[in-house]
């Protein structure tokens, strides 16, 4: 599960550091610290804090599709 | 003969190359399928790991929030991309339209985007930089060797250069209670992005969590011990600092060498692109097929007298990718203009720093709300008559308000009360910007002027 925060929406509002305290966390009076790679095992809590940002700035994976190298561009 | 056909058909089975699988890359290829390109596409990237987020490396990593491999970007979509990564491109043959691999692999293209980002400007002494200890900070590789070097417990870290990113690594330090001394060569940190007046803010944070801040002050060189690790740092005032760890952060350079002598617009400033996103050539002609994004664009902006802004920003590189998609599959008539409003954000010694528009083009500083002495306030940027930026110290919530008004082009000094005015916000009072042709550590957003290209030339109008 990768997550990344658009930090030029947030606003410090926190509701993800109540919802996934183990995975955001306000540092200072406003600044976000959080876990770009959360245990699987906070997902629930990812996701309500996704739902519950009030400026939506939080980002969390759409796809789990691998990278890999394509066949050499000749074959096509 | 309509276009359509042939747009038609790019977007079926045409071949689109992204050089660069950064942020830039990444969100460019996302928006590319999500706009229904169904051909080929081919991401290439210099380093061997799949698109990361770099702001983490400087402060969630350095804090051991998280570690470097742990910072890969999530996916807005699957993407179905041929990815050719640990591979830097090595040229780029406009007439043939190919890109050239390291490998020796050559990639045709129906359209190109560039966003190949910057690099950490290294440090200019080649066999002092060489030494154990010494660090730049720009990649996860960086990232990784840095933070086992922090672990380790260094005795002192000296960092080079006081810009946001040299800032936060000092903070990170003070953090985990490690010694650090920091050398700028203008007269405060942040002074290059934000001036003097918000600068002299960030240097009594720095001092007062500890730091050992020498500001004016250039660093001369590094030496090392007979075993080829780092142990000195020289200063130009004759003082000299005993360090086991030394970071430069003396900012970026552009990612432009590989198109050298191919006719792209492109030199050590970036490549000069039109507000669409499409590269000029050396003769300032605009190119068809070749779109740039992120850090590496130069781009005429509307907001800001069209002067061309190359901007560092995490926001720009996201958005600039995403117009520059948009554009590269559609008509001309569709295409829109990359008017994103430059913002950015840090955090060190406990404050959220937010900024949105140019402040480094503001000849004037008001401190609408709060107070610098608090630590805590607004700062609005004038530059004739007008709004033109804004920063925040912990008042994030406040800065949607100055973005509308720098999109208004709303008056300067603002004709209105605001919320917890000071009397120090009665009056504006001199940014206090160093002068340009003086180099510090350099801005974020670089002014360059109207030139499209590097390479000058001259109109002589003809004689009656």
């Amino acid at each position: 599960m990768r997550v990344v925060v658009d930090l030029n929406r947030c606003q410090g509002y926190a509701q993800c550091a109540f919802l996934a305290p183990d995975v955001f966390e306000i540092h200072g009076e406003e600044a976000l610290l959080y876990k770009p790679r959360p245990d699987e095992a906070w997902r629930d809590d990812v996701v309500r804090a996704v739902t519950a940002c009030p400026v939506q700035a939080i980002l969390l994976d759409r796809s789990d599709e691998a990278v890999t190298a394509g066949e050499a561009s000749d074959a096509r | 003969m309509p276009a359509d056909g042939y747009l038609e058909r790019l977007k079926r089975e045409g071949r689109i190359v992204v050089v660069g699988a950064s942020l830039a890359g990444l969100r460019a290829a996302e928006t590319l399928r999500d706009e229904g390109f169904a051909g080929t596409l081919t991401m290439v990237g210099d380093e061997p790991y799949e698109p990361y987020d770099r702001p983490p490396l400087s402060k969630g990593v350095l804090l051991n929030r998280t570690t470097p491999d742990h910072t890969a970007l999530p996916r807005r979509r699957a993407l179905d991309a041929d990815w050719r990564l640990g591979v830097a491109a090595t040229g780029l043959d406009m007439a043939a339209k190919r890109v050239r691999l390291a490998d020796g692999e050559e990639l045709e293209y129906d359209r190109l985007l560039i966003a190949t980002g910057v690099r950490a400007r290294p440090w200019p002494h080649e066999r002092e930089a060489e030494l154990d200890g010494v660090f730049v900070l720009r990649t996860r590789d960086d990232a990784t060797a840095l933070q086992k070097r922090l672990t380790d417990g260094p005795r002192r870290v000296f960092v080079v250069g006081a810009g946001f990113t040299g800032s936060e690594i000092a903070s990170a330090c003070r953090e985990r209670e490690i010694a650090v001394t920091v050398a700028e060569r203008g007269a405060a940190p942040l002074v290059g992005a934000l001036g003097g007046v918000v600068g002299e803010v960030a240097a009594q944070l720095q001092r007062e969590s500890g730091v050992d801040l020498r500001t004016g002050v250039m660093v001369t060189g590094l030496e090392g011990d007979s075993a080829g690790r780092v142990r000195t740092a020289h200063l130009s005032d004759g003082s000299s600092v005993e360090a086991d760890v030394v970071v430069v952060s003396l900012g970026a350079t552009r990612n432009t060498e590989w198109l050298t002598g191919s006719g792209l617009g492109a030199g050590p400033r970036g490549i000069a692109c039109d507000a669409g996103c499409r590269a000029f050539d050396i003769r300032g002609i605009v190119t068809d097929d070749i779109f740039v994004a992120g850090d590496v664009a130069r781009s005429p902006h509307p907001l800001f007298g069209y002067q061309f802004l190359s901007l560092e920003h995490w926001g720009n590189a996201v958005s600039q990718a995403e117009t520059a998609a948009h554009n590269m599959l559609c008509k001309s008539v569709d295409r829109r203009p990359h008017m994103w409003v430059p913002a950015f954000w840090s955090s060190q010694f406990g404050v959220n720093i937010k900024s949105v528009g140019v402040p480094s083009m503001g000849t004037e500083i008001l401190i609408s709300q709060g107070s610098l002495a608090e630590r805590r306030f607004v700062g609005v940027y004038g530059y004739q008559e007008r709004v033109i930026g804004a920063v925040t110290f912990d008042q994030a919530r406040w800065l949607p308000f100055y973005e509308h008004l720098i999109e208004t082009t709303a008056s300067f000094p603002p004709p209105f009360a605001t919320v917890d005015r000071r009397p120090e916000g009665a009056r504006p009072v001199p940014a206090d910007f160093p002068d340009p042709s003086v180099p510090t550590h350099g801005p974020t957003v670089t002014l360059s002027g109207y030139s499209p290209a590097d390479r000058r030339m001259t109109f002589t109008p003809g004689r009656h």
